[in-house]
Formats: structure tokens, sequence, C-alpha cells
């Protein structure tokens, strides 16, 4: 009883204290409006209409050429272009999850659920994989022109890889493999940071063309790093779910 | 739309307290997953697609599973006592 009343009158201070900050009106407070900011004195106009380096004046979708980030999608030129360096430090953090994750729970045997997989399942996971595996490929290469990127595509490489750990009680990747394109994929982002380093002076430099805002073949290194990131994301992933589902050898 | 935004909003905070309140914790799970297929909604009113994609497949999906697969590990290991 004690538990709960003090987490309801913490829920309260909290409530306040946010309702306060963001709902002030006058002076001394902290956040303007929605949607009424004034967005030229702000630095993300810059990386809005791609000018961080110079003036380029407004974006037009399908007609600016060889602006500094030419992907369509700002998200990605900021994540993967601007704030490069940021993806890599999260790469690296889901890497030292998923190493915690091998060391701890890695095991020789496949684990038994008590339950074996109904037809239903086993039918469905046949159709709808391949499906799942397609469109994880294309949120990841077209990580630069629509939402999504590296890790949400990634992520649905695993989740088909967990289907199939599902539907058959015998499944099991080829970890060696995995690790091998893991390894690879991460490495050569690092490559590719390196080549930046010396082509542009800037680690991570995007020193292609970037082409016209808004076709596939465009934004320079972008949409070759998002595929490392899928590939790389989509292996670890699938090597932690084989993880968490195998148990101590007899 | 406001007022569609407003009931996702309450339905998420239900939700929430449902998930912790439960008994079961196989249920409180499955709330959790429900709690994030909501916040997908909320993301796309807030114009935030590239968010609500990494949610749908993350929050909903590769968490729920491992969840369920860590509690099966953790009845097992319980069974065996």
């Amino acid at each position: 009883m004690m538990k709960r009343v003090i987490a309801a009158l913490l829920i309260l201070v909290l409530a306040l204290f946010i309702y306060g900050n963001l709902y002030s009106t006058g002076e001394g407070k902290l956040f303007p409006k929605f949607g009424n900011v004034n967005l030229s004195e702000r630095v993300s106009n810059k990386f809005i209409n791609k000018n961080a380096n110079g003036e380029n004046g407004v974006v037009t979708y399908k007609e600016t050429k060889d602006a500094e980030s030419g992907s369509a999608n700002m998200v990605t030129s900021i994540v993967v272009n601007y704030r490069s360096f940021d993806t890599l430090g999260e790469v690296t953090v889901l890497f030292v999850s998923a190493l915690g994750v091998g060391l701890l729970l890695s095991g020789k045997s496949r684990m038994k659920f008590k339950t074996p997989p109904n037809f239903i399942l086993k039918a469905g996971v046949r159709i709808i994989a391949g499906i799942i595996l397609i469109t994880g490929v294309y949120i990841f290469i077209h990580g630069h022109l629509t939402p999504g990127g590296g890790f949400p595509g990634g992520s649905m490489i695993a989740s088909a890889v967990l289907l199939f750990y599902i539907s058959d009680d015998e499944f099991r990747t080829k970890v060696k493999s995995f690790k091998f394109l893991e390894g690879t994929a991460g490495s050569l982002y690092l490559i590719f940071g390196l080549l930046g380093l010396t082509m542009g002076g800037y680690f991570l430099y995007n020193f292609l063309p970037t082409g016209v805002v808004g076709e596939l073949f465009s934004a320079g290194i972008v949409p070759i790093i998002y595929i490392f990131v899928g590939l790389k994301v989509g292996s670890e992933l699938s090597n932690l779910i084989s993880d968490f589902l195998s148990e101590e050898g007899k | 739309m406001q007022i569609i935004e407003i009931i996702v909003g309450i339905v998420l905070l239900i939700f929430a307290f449902l998930a912790i309140e439960a008994k079961k914790i196989i249920n409180s799970v499955i709330y959790l997953s429900i709690l994030s297929m909501l916040a997908v909604v909320s993301f796309v009113f807030m114009k935030a697609p590239d968010v609500a994609i990494t949610e749908a497949v993350i929050g909903s999906g590769l968490v729920t599973a491992i969840f369920i697969f860590t509690l099966f590990s953790i009845k097992k290991v319980g069974d065996k006592k």
C-alpha cells in the first residue's frame, strides 16, 4: 500500500513538472509552443536545407543536384551523413550487448518447446518469411528515400529468422557465417569512414557524388553505409535470437 | 483528428497500468506489446514515421519474443530444482 502511495505521489510531481514546463506562458518558459518555432534561427534549418557548409537555398525534390547530402529523407541525412559518428556508436552499443548475450547464454544444443509447432504456423511461415525478408532488404536499401533504414531493416530480417526458429523445432542458423557477415559489414563501415578521412579530410566524409535528390542512386555513401548497417544489425540480432534459444548440451 | 490522438493516449496509459499490475508475467508481456503497437499509432500522428517503423519492428516484435523466451528459460531452470 505504502509503495503505491509513493508511486502515485511521484507520478503527480512528475506530471506537474512536465506540465509546468511545457504549457507555461510568459517569462522564463523553457519550451516554445508546438509548431511555433522560428526554424531559421535553429541548426535544424541548416540540416533541412543541406547548407551546413554554405548557402544552398531551398531543396526541391527530384531537381536539386549535388547537394551536400543528397538523401531525400531528412532523418537519414542527419543520422548517416551529418551525425554518422553517432550511428557508429549505436552500432557499437548493439555489438556489445549482443556480445554480452553470447557470453552468458550461448549453448551447444537447441532449446525445445513444450508444445511442437502446429501445421498452420509451419505452412504460414513458408509463405510469409520470404516477404518479410524482402521487405527488410527493401527498407534498408531505400533508407535514404523512405522512412526506415539500417536498424529497422536489420531487425525485420532478424524477425524472419525468429519465425523460422519458432516454426521448426530442429532449425539452427549457421552461426559462423552470420558472425563472418557481421564482422565484415562492421569493418567495412569503419573502412568507409577512413576512406572519407583520406579523401575529404574528415572521418566518414561523404566523398562520392551525391546526385539528384530523390533518386535511388544518390546521396553518395549514405545508401552504402545503410546496407552495411542493415546487414550487421540483421546478422547480430539473428545471432542474439539463436543464443536465446540454445541451451547447455548434455 | 485530435480526439483520436487523445483517445489513443488514454488507452496507452490504461495498458501501461495493466502491464504493471497484471498478476501473470505473460499477460504483462502481452500488454507491453499492445502498448508499443499503440505507441506506433501515436508516433505516426506526431509525424515521426522513422521512429514508428523502428518501434513496430523492435518494440512489438523482437522485444516481446525475447521476453517470452526468457520466461521459458526461467521456468525450465525452476522446474529442475
